[in-house]
């Protein structure tokens, strides 16, 4: 079967339809998790169905698109995913954020701020952010329906009683404008702060789950703390070591088995843009030249 | 059977009851849970509800807790009637003004979250933010109860029957409830054991000048705890009155039968 056997962007269109009204009811009402009418899609859970579906719901052939997996474009899942919507709905790609009209990331939100115009869409594992505290649905439903939210505060409770600090360094919960209290999708805590106010549109996907949720632009996004222990958005304590970024959210790398190691910034758009305009970090290739 | 008869002679801080019951009935299908209760709670006051199994003083206190819709009957708490509120304000009642003790702690805990997170749950659930204030509640609450203050970051699955009774106990009391409901609060427990939380349960309900309404068909416990007392048969009251008077001088048959089959060692 040629790929143009297949409709734009993979799904037909009435599958679309289906998810762009999920989407405007996400949209009309911030942080609500919507049901919709998952599909089976050609990867398996965990890879990124929900994402890739309402991917394929927001294309259209003039879009850009770009891919990122814990913020790097070159990893099996961004990469095998660009290629997926290349093929299927022929759209040109890049690895650009300030290029990319439709960003769809797994597990961060890109270093470069958003515009107006871009659309940011998240796979979701679990899109229930009081699930592992409250295992019935038709109860978490109905504590989302009556604001009761105070389960969310015990276990933020029992992080401090058990590390000394909020430990929740990684799907860290907000509350949307005063309202649904949300799972932000696994990225660091590090980001949560950009959720808010951001300009460009932020869809949330969860495949398996069937839901999708969304922030509009300019949403007010809030992690929830305590009064005397304040919500914190913590990295590693180091610069990169291939830009020299000190204010990008890095990963650590074991570089042999002596415990030698750097950190990299886990946006790779991010860090190859810095070092391309000459920034250079302690363990740069070209840094000792330049020196 | 008539409950204004008995409130004279019950020590009340107002002139109203605060909780009321008219009519109270639960029908499952053609058979009976509970059929035509009513009675008058008020503040400060222990009523106990005994009855052997099946005779429908469960269905009764799940009514009561709004656990259960009932088919029949009012109920009005502090005025307002209970079974005309929104969801919303029912759960509200349920998180504040009372509290509900379960036969079996593992019902009432949240096995997962250390005592401390348990205790502190109803404080959050009204909107406590203060890490340091919710903790020192929740130590000074595991003190009353009789739990060590170090234990205050263990599970409840590492604590023992008793532990975990009081457990809940505190974690219900924390926000101070107005009205409290307890399903067998002693059931499963040793003799010792059950004494401690008896007295444990008596200095609270007398401090905390709570209203209680206590399921048990331990005719001790009700004898200990209760100010009055409510016999239930096939679903029905059969006789109600003062503890000590339905105990000591049983008017109806099935009483009589209760209080003479209770063992004397």
């Amino acid at each position: 079967m040629s790929d143009d056997a297949y409709n734009f962007a993979y799904l037909d269109e009435q599958t679309k339809r289906m998810i762009r009204r999920a989407l405007l009811k996400a949209l009309a009402i911030p942080g609500y998790q919507v049901p919709f009418a998952s599909r089976e899609m050609p990867m398996p859970y965990g890879w990124g169905t929900g994402g890739v579906q309402v991917t394929a719901a927001c294309l259209t052939p003039d879009d850009v698109l770009k891919v990122i997996d814990q913020g790097a474009d070159d990893t099996t899942n961004a990469v095998s995913i660009r290629r997926f919507f290349q093929r299927t709905a022929g759209v040109a790609t890049t690895e650009s954020t300030a290029e990319a009209t439709v960003i769809q990331t797994r597990h961060r939100i890109p270093e470069t701020p958003l515009t107006e115009g871009q659309i940011l869409v998240y796979q979701v594992p679990i899109p229930e952010p009081l699930r592992f505290l409250e295992p019935r649905e038709t109860e978490t439903r109905k504590m989302h329906e009556l604001e009761e939210y105070g389960l969310m505060h015990v276990k933020l409770y029992e992080d401090i009683a058990r590390h000394g600090e909020i430990a929740t360094a990684y799907a860290y919960p907000v509350k949307v404008e005063g309202r649904y209290v949300m799972d932000p999708s696994p990225i660091p805590k590090f980001d949560n702060p950009k959720l808010s106010d951001n300009p460009a549109i932020q869809l949330f996907g969860a495949g398996r789950e069937s839901r999708i949720y969304a922030l509009p632009p300019y949403t007010q996004v809030v992690s929830l703390d305590f009064e005397d222990h304040p919500f914190r958005a913590s990295k590693a304590d180091h610069a990169c070591d291939l830009c020299g970024a000190a204010e990008s959210y890095l990963d650590e790398v074991i570089t042999d088995d002596a415990g030698s190691r750097m950190f990299v910034c886990s946006d790779t758009d991010f860090c190859t843009g810095r070092q391309a305009a000459g920034h250079r970090g302690r363990l740069s290739p070209l840094s000792k030249e330049i020196a | 059977m008539d409950g204004t008869q008995n409130a004279l002679l019950v020590p009340s801080t107002t002139d109203t009851p605060l909780l009321q019951v008219t009519g109270l009935t639960r029908l499952y299908g053609a058979r009976i849970g509970c059929a035509d209760v009513s009675f008058d709670l008020w503040p400060g006051e222990v009523l106990g509800i005994v009855g052997e199994s099946g005779s429908g003083k469960s269905t009764l206190l799940s009514c009561l807790a709004g656990h259960q819709r009932p088919d029949a009957g009012q109920i009005l708490f502090d005025g307002t009637d209970v079974l005309a509120l929104s969801e919303a304000d029912r759960r509200r009642l349920l998180r504040g003004d009372w509290a509900y003790v379960h036969q079996n702690p593992r019902d009432g805990l949240r096995m997962g979250v250390s005592a401390g997170g348990n205790v502190g749950e109803r404080l959050m659930g009204v909107g406590g933010r203060h890490y340091g204030r919710i903790r020192d509640t929740a130590t000074d609450w595991l003190g009353r109860v009789e739990i060590a203050a170090e234990r205050i970051d263990d599970r409840p699955s590492a604590f023992s029957g008793g532990m975990q009774q009081r457990l809940q106990i505190a974690r219900n009391l924390v926000t101070g409830p107005r009205l409290v409901f307890m399903d067998e609060p002693t059931g499963g427990l040793d003799v010792s054991v059950q004494a401690r939380l008896l007295d444990l349960l008596r200095g609270l309900v007398r401090e905390m000048g709570l209203s209680v309404i206590i399921v048990t068909h331990d005719l001790a416990v009700v004898r200990l705890l209760a100010d009055r007392l409510m016999v239930m048969k096939s679903g029905h009251v059969v006789e109600a009155g003062l503890t000590d008077q339905v105990l000591d001088d049983p008017q109806h048959a099935y009483t009589q039968l209760l209080v003479s089959s209770v063992l004397q060692v």
